[in-house]
């Protein structure tokens, strides 16, 4: 007498359940009709109260309105525009004004924010609290009482023109914005930068080979030399041969105003100022939370092994703490992007001012003007975030090796 | 045996007193080893000093030493009047105090914002020391029963009906959304390819809306009824407070166990009764203060508390949905929360304040603070179902487990079992996610509201107090009250993580 296995059930049927319903079976497939059936009724609401009211009010629906002539000036372009521009180019001014702050912005915010986070890891106990003083107060303040400050306060209180306060002569701080000199390309212009890719692009190169040499042969290559003299060395002789890539054009005071150099607007060296000091604060503590987390026992091993100080801060807890605070830090750079945004309320042309203020004012196109806008911000975050997942699948791959 | 101190190797004077160990602690002590012990350090001290010189000596002449305290206008604070670099402008901020905290809120109703604000503090500050009894009250009381007080108390106005009322008025603009989608598509039917197709779904769908009128039929009558009588609002309550009572009674247990649910149903009915007999909002209720006359501090306070109220609920639902294995459920969750965390807060306001008017029927305006406070709830919602989940996911899945073992539902499990302790566990990250609103209701300024920073920027304008030092003078005053609130709600977040982690603590 033998008893057969009773046969296992049909998988098919059970995966089948488990994609469509989840955890909860035919349940879930119950509650997924019934909130598919809810968004579309509320997608149905808001569509056809959208095209009624739009109707309403006798405007167009769609991107048309992008070929028409925007007719209104920007005080800070990167490209050529003028009010005949149709609105298309009013939105690349703008998110080209947008990226250009946001860059600056994190430039200055990384340097002001390792500074500040030295400062409060400092042994001397004076400077450490007033590293501390800096992160509670900047922190603790919203950024656009920080931005209004420096626009309406500090930026306005300071002279005119003629009484300009000058930052070492050569560039000159008034109500009227930041004049700083400006480089002016010459026929050597051209060589130059291309004898400065190919250094930059050949170090590159040497450093992953001897990299390479290292890891798989054990073989100690001394590259530096070559380095220094393909980033300075050839960037010189072609200097000598083409002449002067650029000249430096100096601000000078004539009458009312500066002549030559360049003018930064008020409303960007506000913003700038602003967005820097506050992401420092932000910056401060990931930076110094990152070092802390690395293990003191790390520095003492690295020691016993018989490395220099500077190696085993290099080699050994560097890159430890980079771990730590790679990821906040690329969120930080995030954040300052889309704080970029406030500028709207000083008034510099940034994507949010120029295109979801004037240009949504002008046209009325609302749904469309802000879905754009929404979109770029969107656009930046999650390609932010793709890159932040290649970072930590690699970094999980060169811990799991 | 021979007397011991004889002998020569015996020492026959005390030693000399060693000098004592350098100091280390006190103010000696810290000079000695965290400011002075080295020439680099020496130098750094040197740097701090000289940089604290640089500040705070300065701002403490403009605030207090260098300051004007009495005067009616400019001319007081002017150098040439004073006769002397004047600072800070306080009669300024005297004159602008009330537009700063009460916008133009009617100089005779402002007791009612007064009292708003005591009753917030009353009900928050017993919520936030963990000594205190009886929290699930509390926390109810704040975050139901406060609200729409405070609405009642700050906007005015009164009610014509109850829970009965309002719940037959949603059901039949429900109703009449899907008839209308019927004949929508009944229409399209005539020009589509596939128009027998449409022609079966708008009629299914017309359908189904007559079924819905026929079903809520009952509701919309007793509406009708209830209108009619003289007391709509006592008449409506008590139909309410019977009904619920009831519902709770049977699905608490009847008999057995439903006792507790019927008293405590009833208790809040006659809560809700007393509240509404003593602000009387049976008959109309206390004058309407229309939203764009609020301003300042009042604002702040407002978009704040009500973006603290209404995120939280919404943060819960997001995350829980996020972690549903339920694929559209999950897959609608992540969208909306990577989308509202993907967007600045700014934009979010532009949508509120341009778009969300489009998306309504043309009948219905929403007043302009409201649309804020919607962009502000979204948009707080998704970062607050990030900390939330981050709660749920320290859950050892033990826990639910365990409760499954025990026969609990899903229901039951999370809002008993998993819930409970993953808020607590995010308590520190819920309080940071709310000094960062808190910043963050600076925003509403830019969409023509009047907050704190609105009204201070407003008030830079009057030619009467036009002076070097205003625009100084008004950021360090709101610069403290931002401070205050902001350092306060940090402090507390430390101690509760402090008291959280206590069994961590060595």
């Amino acid at each position: 007498m033998s008893t057969e296995a009773r046969k296992p059930p049909l998988q098919i049927a059970l995966k089948i359940r488990r994609l469509l319903g989840g955890k909860a079976g035919w349940n879930g497939v119950a509650v997924q009709f019934a909130f598919a059936a809810v968004l579309g009724w509320v997608a149905y609401e808001i569509i056809s109260n959208a095209r009624a009211n739009l109707e309403k009010q006798h405007i167009a629906a769609g991107f048309g309105f992008l070929a028409n002539n925007a007719g209104f000036d920007v005080n800070q372009t990167l490209i050529s525009y003028t009010g005949s521009d149709t609105f298309l180019r009013v939105f690349v001014v703008g998110l080209l004004n947008t990226l250009v702050v946001s860059v600056v912005g994190i430039v200055f915010s990384t340097l002001i924010g390792f500074v500040v986070a030295l400062c409060r890891l400092s042994p001397n106990w004076l400077v450490s609290r007033v590293g501390e003083i800096y992160v509670e107060i900047i922190r603790n303040l919203p950024l656009l009482f920080q931005i209004l400050f420096w626009y309406l306060a500090v930026l306005a209180a300071l002279p005119n023109p003629r009484q300009s306060i000058s930052l070492l002569g050569i560039a000159f701080i008034s109500n009227r914005g930041l004049v700083i000199p400006q480089p002016i390309g010459q026929a050597g212009l051209e060589p130059f930068v291309a004898a400065l890719v190919f250094g930059i692009v050949a170090a590159l190169s040497l450093r992953i080979y001897a990299r390479r040499a290292l890891f798989l042969r054990g073989q100690l290559i001394r590259i530096w030399p070559y380095v220094l003299g393909l980033l300075i060395g050839l960037p010189l002789v072609t200097m000598a041969v083409f002449g002067l890539p650029f000249t430096v054009e100096l601000p000078q005071l004539k009458g009312f105003n500066f002549a030559g150099g360049a003018r930064i607007i008020p409303e960007f060296v506000a913003l700038t100022l602003a967005l820097s000091t506050y992401t420092a604060a932000f910056v401060a503590e990931i930076v110094r939370a990152g070092i802390l987390s690395v293990h003191t026992g790390q520095m003492e091993a690295g020691a016993s092994l018989g490395l220099s100080r500077g190696n085993t801060l290099r080699l050994i807890v560097v890159p430890q703490a980079m771990r730590v605070i790679v990821p906040p830090l690329t969120n930080q750079y995030l954040n300052l992007t889309k704080n970029s945004s406030l500028a709207v309320a000083i008034g510099y042309p940034d994507l949010v001012s120029v295109w979801a203020g004037t240009s949504l004012s002008q046209t009325g196109q609302a749904i469309e003007i802000i879905a754009m806008t929404m979109g770029v911000y969107l656009l930046i975050s999650l390609f932010t975030s793709a890159l932040m997942s290649i970072y930590g699948w690699r970094l999980s791959r060169s811990l799991g090796a | 045996m021979s007397d011991i101190t004889a002998s020569s190797f015996v020492r026959q004077d005390l030693v000399s007193e060693r000098p004592a160990p350098i100091k280390t602690s006190g103010l000696v002590g810290l000079l000695r080893t965290r400011l002075l012990n080295s020439p680099t350090n020496i130098l750094l001290t040197i740097v701090g000093l000289l940089l604290l010189w640089f500040t705070i000596i300065p701002s403490v002449r403009f605030l207090v030493v260098d300051a004007v305290w009495t005067g009616s206008d400019r001319g007081a604070c002017l150098t040439e009047n004073a006769g002397f670099a004047v600072g800070a402008c306080w009669p300024y901020i005297q004159a602008k105090l009330p537009q700063l905290i009460y916008g133009f809120y009617p100089e005779a109703e402002r007791w009612r914002v007064d009292l708003a604000l005591i009753l917030a503090a009353a009900l928050l500050l017993p919520l936030l020391i963990p000594r205190l009894p009886a929290k699930g009250l509390n926390a109810g009381l704040f975050f139901l029963a406060f609200p729409a007080v405070a609405f009642f108390l700050l906007h005015g106005g009164g009610i014509t009906g109850f829970g009965l009322s309002w719940t037959a008025g949603l059901l039949e603009l429900f109703d009449d959304s899907i008839v209308s989608a019927g004949q929508v598509v009944l229409g399209l039917s005539g020009t589509s390819a596939i128009a027998p197709l449409l022609w079966l779904i708008g009629h299914l769908i017309t359908l189904l809306g007559v079924a819905i009128h026929w079903l809520i039929f009952p509701l919309t009558w007793l509406r009708d009824q209830i209108q009619q009588t003289g007391q709509p609002v006592w008449v409506d309550l008590v139909l309410t407070a019977a009904f619920v009572s009831l519902t709770g009674f049977v699905l608490g247990g009847g008999m057995r166990g439903g006792g507790r649910a019927l008293g405590s149903s009833i208790a809040t009915f006659v809560a809700v009764a007393i509240i509404i007999k003593l602000m009387g909002l049976d008959h109309g209720g206390l004058p309407i203060v229309a939203t764009n006359l609020w301003g300042g501090l009042l604002v702040t306070l407002v978009v704040s508390v009500t973006g603290i109220v209404t995120s939280l609920p919404i943060g819960i639902a997001l995350a829980l949905g996020r972690r549903a294995s339920i694929p559209l459920i999950r897959i609608f969750s992540i969208a909306f929360i990577e989308f509202w965390r993907g967007v600045p807060l700014i934009t979010v306001l532009f949508f509120a304040t341009y778009m969300l008017p489009l998306f309504l029927p043309g009948n219905f305006s929403v007043d302009g603070l409201v649309r804020a406070l919607i962009g502000i709830a979204l948009f707080t919602g998704a970062y607050q179902a990030e900390n939330v989940r981050g709660g749920l996911a320290a859950i050892p899945r033990g826990q639910s487990e365990a409760a499954a073992a025990l026969g609990l539902s899903w229901w039951k499990t999370t809002a008993l079992i998993v819930l409970p302790q993953a808020l607590r566990h995010v308590i520190p990250n819920l309080v940071n996610s709310f000094i960062s609103l808190f910043k963050d209701t600076s925003l509403v300024s830019i969409v023509a509201l009047f907050d704190l920073l609105g009204s201070l920027r407003a008030s830079f304008s009057d030619p009467k107090w036009a002076t070097p030092s205003t625009a100084f003078t008004g950021f360090a005053f709101a610069g403290i009250i931002y401070f205050l609130f902001c350092f306060g709600m940090s402090r507390y977040s430390l101690f509760v993580e402090r008291r959280l982690n206590a069994h961590r603590r060595n």
